[in-house]
């Protein structure tokens, strides 16, 4: 039932923010500490251990993928209420960190990237690892076959 | 008649955000096909408008939450509040294949510690060259250079104020958009044309929609490989943003 995915979503999501919650007290922060990232991990072990138990049903699939599809959409929700006209006082702020971050990534990934550059790849199974970008993507109805793009690649 | 309109947008709020978002994404996507020839992704064109908007809203409102604060768009303050917000990016790491993680390696853990603290570095320093003196302000922007989700999760767990929080944003979206748009430019000069240069670039980028936009217009076999370790830079940013980041600015601001 797709409900036993929005379920098991909202249960990790609730346990890592209070989790993140109990690590503000801990470390004496006044604030969430990691919630978010606590819910993610969770949700990534539940998955481990439903796949290995054999329970990951299509609908409890579904109904977490709907949520991962909807990821870009709520984030453009997020933009369209951010005091966007206070925001452009720090113009140059923004421009500066930007262009001098991708910048300073591009130069990271040529050192990275000839990091054992001999070594060969290979990947298990490339058709999941696709099918993961295009849910996050919004580009593939959750449950379905993998994209087309997905099998010529 | 346009007051029963009226009407119905404010009382079914959630319902006409769903409609309204939608249309925004419609819109960014023909634009990123038409306009673009889909080098520009059409999520980055998205957030662009959702950013326009807010800037709209906030000049016809005065107010401080953006299109929000117009009463026939309040339901995107539900929509785009951190309760959905956050609800949604724990259900992406349902993405992530622990076995492809494993073999990513050292190579991708070592790509993300550094996607995270280098732009970090740099929008700590930036925001200390612009006189932000506090240490949530400061982590906040810092953040945003991470990614566009790791600033505001990082500035809402630390209780910063909105101005900050869309200069968080800003740099997050602006960062996104320069990787689209510069990444099949500087492919080549990077060495980015295998799955191992891929994933670490994903772990030093980060940005989910930069990557895989970035990666599309490049070479579409690469996107799984990028966006494999990008998924996974939210996460850890996530985590260490509003934690170990903002306790590292704070010892040292005081």
């Amino acid at each position: 039932m797709t409900i036993f995915g929005v379920a098991l979503l909202s249960i990790c999501t609730l346990v890592g923010v209070f989790l993140g919650d109990l690590l503000g007290v801990v470390l004496g922060v006044k604030a969430n500490v990691g919630g978010v990232g606590l819910a993610m991990m969770l949700l990534i072990a539940a998955r481990v251990w439903l796949q290995k138990s054999g329970a990951l049903s299509h609908g409890v699939k579904l109904g977490v993928e709907f949520w991962g599809t909807m990821y870009i959409p709520i984030v453009v929700a997020m933009a369209a209420q951010q005091n966007v006209v206070a925001a452009l006082r720090g113009g140059p702020l923004v421009l500066v960190t930007a262009v001098v971050t991708v910048t300073a990534c591009f130069l990271a990934t040529a050192l990275l990237g000839r990091i054992g550059r001999e070594r060969p790849s290979d990947v298990h199974d490339e058709a999941e690892v696709e099918r993961g970008g295009d849910i996050i993507s919004g580009d593939l109805i959750p449950g379905a076959a993998p994209h087309p793009s997905a099998r010529k690649a | 008649m346009m007051h029963m309109i009226q009407h119905l947008f404010i009382e079914q709020s959630l319902v006409a955000a769903f409609a309204v978002i939608g249309v925004v994404m419609w819109i960014s996507l023909v634009i990123s096909k038409r306009l673009t020839a889909g080098r520009v992704h059409g999520s980055a064109i998205a957030i662009v408008a959702g950013l326009v908007l807010a800037y709209i809203g906030g000049i016809v409102s005065g107010g401080q939450k953006g299109l929000a604060d117009i009463p026939v768009f309040a339901g995107i303050g539900l929509l785009g509040g951190a309760m959905l917000r956050d609800f949604a990016i724990v259900a992406t790491a349902f993405e992530v294949d622990v076995v492809e993680a494993k073999k990513a390696g050292l190579l991708g853990v070592f790509a993300l510690a550094i996607g995270t603290v280098l732009p970090f570095i740099i929008g700590v320093t930036a925001a200390l060259a612009f006189g932000y003196r506090d240490a949530v302000s400061i982590t906040t922007i810092g953040a945003g250079a991470i990614t566009y989700i790791v600033g505001p999760v990082t500035g809402a767990a630390l209780g910063a104020n909105s101005t900050v929080m869309a200069l968080s944003i800003a740099t997050g979206v602006l960062k996104a958009v320069l990787i689209m748009v510069t990444t099949p430019m500087l492919a080549r000069f990077v060495g980015l044309d295998n799955p191992r240069s891929a994933m670490a670039f994903g772990g030093l980028m980060g940005t989910v929609s930069g990557v895989a936009g970035g990666l599309a217009a490049t070479d579409p076999k690469l996107v799984p490989y990028g966006a494999l370790t990008a998924t996974f830079h939210t996460g850890i940013g996530c985590l260490v943003g509003p934690s170990i980041l903002f306790l590292a600015v704070r010892s040292v601001t005081g």
